[in-house]
This record gives C-alpha cells, structure tokens and sequence, in this order.
C-alpha cells in the first residue's frame, strides 16, 4: 500500500500511528512537497489482519521480539509461560520507573508483561531517557506503535 | 479530469515496505532450520488416528537413536504431543538467541501451545467480535511460523513436526519450509480413514511435498494377556493406498494397554527405552522409526535442500 499526492505526484511519507480508540488505527501520512497529510484508517478487523502478518504499517520502530504475535494474541496463556530475563549487563544506565508507571505495567497480563518492559526500557535507553514515567510510556506507544500494549 | 496516476510499482518502496517485512518473516525461519538437517512432517486427513502418538513415539525413537530431535507441536488448538513426552511446562526461558524449547528426559526439545496456554484453556486470540473466525488462520500462520523461527532450536539432527488434522496445516508448513525433508501420512483401518488420508497424500503431491511413507496406527489389538494380535477391520487399506500413491509403507501399529498407560503417564520415553521381543510393540516402534529415518535420508539425498521437492 503507497499513497500518492497526486497534485504534487510524489508519494506520501509514514508520519505516525495512532490508536484513536473503538480498535481503529490510524496511519498518516505526509506529502514532504506540499506537507499535506491524509490519515489511514482500519476497522478491528482490518488491524488485526495487518498484525497477523507481523508487518507494521509504516515499518518497523523496534526489532521483531520472540513469540510476539503469540504473546501478544493470546488471550489464556499462562502467567508463568515464560520467564524473561533482563540482560545482566544492560546496554546503558537503567531506567528509573516512578510509581505510577510499575503500576500501569502492572496492568498488563504477566503473560507478556516481561515482553513489555523491555520494549518500554529500550526505548527510554536509546533516547537517554532515565525515568518511566506514564507519559513516556503514552509516547512509546505511539512512536513504537505499540498497539494494546 | 485527466489525471495521470503512476503504477504502484513504479512508486518506490517507503517505509512500510510491506513485501521486504514479509521476506525477512520468510528468512527468519530459513535462518532458524539452517542448523536443522532434516524436517518431518506427520499427518492426517483424518482426526483421532493418534497422529500426534506416532509422532512422540518417532520423536523418542529418534532421540533414543541418538539423534539430536525436536518436536514441533503444529495443532495449536489440539496439542498433546508435551504431554505424552512427560513435558508439563515450567516456564519457557527467554534467551538470547531466541525462546528456548522445553527438553524431555530423553533431550526432545519440543515447543508446543500446551507449554503456553493456561490448562485446559482453548486457544483464543484477541479478535474484534463476531470476525475473528476471518482471521484466525492467518493468526494460527503467524504463530506455527513464530514457532519455527523464534526457538532457540540449536543444532538438529531431525525436527518433527506434529500437523493438526486435515491438509491446510501441511501447505502454510510447505510454504515456511519449502525444503521440507519429507511427510509422514498416518492412517488407520477403515474406509472412512483411507478416503481422508487419500486426500491427504493427494494434497501432498499437489503440492511437491515429499512423501516418506504411510504409518497405519491401530492396525489391530494387542491382548494383554497372551500378546496376540487381533485386527478388528479386515485391513489391506494401507497397502492399498501406499501402491495407489507409490509411497511405502513405513510400519503398522496396534493398540497396546501398556503403550496407551504410558502416554497416558507421559512416560512414552520410558516405554521406548526397554528392550522389547521381536514382533512386540516396542520392537515395531523401532523398526517404524528405523525405516522413517532411511526413507528421510533417501529423499534427502534425492532432494538436496534448495531443490523442490518431488
């Protein structure tokens, strides 16, 4: 899928995800000639097929993790099924994580949760970011594509 | 209006870059199997035929053989084959180079959604309502393919690949392994078996996958008292669709109570490692195995990997 401005006749660049809610996504994109944008939305069902192909509209943001479509599919897998182990030397200074932001990960089912920090820790690593808080975690989402995670 | 719209092919790529996504999906799992040697398939148009028992009992021959096996358990929504090895799942570590397979006492290193999935939990995906069942095949793609490329499966001498019934399974699996070694086809007594394993060998050489041979499990009935063997439909359907479809006829087994017990236990293993009579169950068993492993080495040397198949 491209998306052409046809005025300008230059394709269109990946500008950004979002999950504005009812299951949607939305996927913008910007004509870099004329800066107009347009936005692509798919229905659940359109998402969710998308997914299972384990491509991402836009490209990928982080590196493809173990089982993650099995992890994050699953409804009814144990909370034990795997056991996810920081790297013991990690790759720069460990990211701080404020109250508020050990208890929304304390949202997500222990199924994945390991899965989950890590991407979460990554993230802040490669932007030097030393604290997680709930709002780097609203921008993670949404720079990582991150949906229902 | 007349407006000028270019092809999509002559847009270049940007960032999605969907079909480059989808490729390196394809060389993960190519990548993955480079440090297999040889990959089986077993399976059934027909469920109930015990495909996933001749599977663990190949598996624990194999290992027992001194083989470095593992078991792939493809029937996400049915699986067994963890079970009848004695492998209950005891968290399923996240190493470095990938997940690791869980190991039985015999070193079969098997991943399987029953390691996964709460027990006794039916596998459910998040779905929007009422449209899951849309997509949830190419969730369950997503997934055997996820299997195949993110365990840590090291070196292998032999991977064992456990299909659901029914032929859909063995063209996504031929699609991921294009170099798939060979396919076991298990089948039972009975007509009803022979016409689903039929469409089963059909779909097969349809689709250039190799075929090792046919298994026929529950050929008869094994008496616990004196040993004898009693077949209970008149039988001949394995050797008549082997000859139909010019594949062999790799072994043929009966029920046993000690066999059934163990796999009940998860102790297959333990029930491979004692030394068995001639003509016994066990001794079957091992001649089944024995022969599956040369008619994979004939096709292996027949068909090198990168070739098609045939």
């Amino acid at each position: 899928m491209k998306f052409l401005c046809v005025p300008c006749d230059r394709q269109m660049t990946f500008e950004e995800r979002q999950t504005p809610g009812d299951g949607t996504l939305a996927a913008v994109f910007r004509c870099p000639k004329c800066e107009r944008m347009t936005a692509m939305l798919a229905n659940p069902m359109e998402t969710q097929l998308v997914s299972s192909l384990g491509v991402k509209v836009g490209g990928r943001t982080v590196p493809q993790a173990e089982f993650e479509g099995i992890r994050g599919g699953v409804t009814a897998g144990r909370d034990d099924a795997f056991e996810d182990r920081e790297p013991a030397t990690p790759p720069a200074g460990p990211v701080r994580w404020s109250p508020e932001a050990v208890e929304r990960l304390g949202l997500v089912p222990s199924f994945v949760r390991g899965m989950v920090k890590k991407i979460y820790n990554d993230y802040a690593r490669e932007r030097g970011i030393a604290r997680m808080t709930p709002a780097v975690m609203d921008q993670a989402r949404s720079d990582l594509g991150l949906e229902g995670m | 209006m007349n407006l000028k719209i270019r092809t999509y092919n002559q847009v270049a790529e940007a960032e999605s870059n969907l079909p480059d996504q989808v490729a390196e999906a394809a060389r993960r799992v190519a990548v993955r199997l480079h440090t297999v040697q040889m990959t089986l398939a077993v399976m059934s148009g027909k469920g109930g035929v015990g495909k996933s028992m001749v599977s663990a009992l190949l598996a624990a021959s194999f290992a027992r053989r001194g083989m470095k096996t593992g078991l792939l358990d493809a029937d996400l929504n049915g699986p067994s084959t963890a079970h009848l090895l004695g492998v209950d799942g005891d968290g399923l570590a996240v190493g470095p180079e990938g997940i690791e397979p869980a190991r039985s006492s015999g070193d079969v290193r098997i991943m399987s959604m029953s390691l996964i999935l709460d027990q006794d939990a039916a596998l459910s995906w998040r779905e929007p309502r009422d449209s899951g069942y849309i997509w949830r095949g190419a969730q369950e793609r997503r997934a055997l393919r996820e299997f195949l490329a993110d365990t840590a499966w090291g070196r292998l001498d032999i991977m064992v690949i456990d299909l659901p019934p029914g032929g859909p399974r063995l063209a996504d699996l031929h699609a991921m392994v294009p170099d798939l070694t060979g396919v076991v086809v298990v089948t039972a007594p009975g007509r009803s078996a022979r016409d689903a394993v039929a469409r089963s060998l059909d779909l097969a050489r349809a689709r250039s996958a190799p075929v090792a041979g046919l298994i026929e499990n529950m050929s008869g009935v094994v008496c616990s008292e004196c040993g004898e063997t009693t077949r209970v439909h008149e039988g001949g359907e394995a050797d008549a669709l082997a000859a139909r479809f010019g594949v062999p006829v790799l072994g043929a087994l009966p029920l046993d109570s000690g066999l059934a017990a163990a796999a009940d236990g998860g102790r297959i293993e333990d029930w491979t490692d004692r030394e068995g009579a001639a003509g016994s169950v066990r001794d079957l068993v091992r001649q089944m195995a024995l022969r599956t492993e040369q008619e994979l080495e004939r096709l292996r040397l027949e068909h090198p990997r990168g070739g098609s198949g045939g």
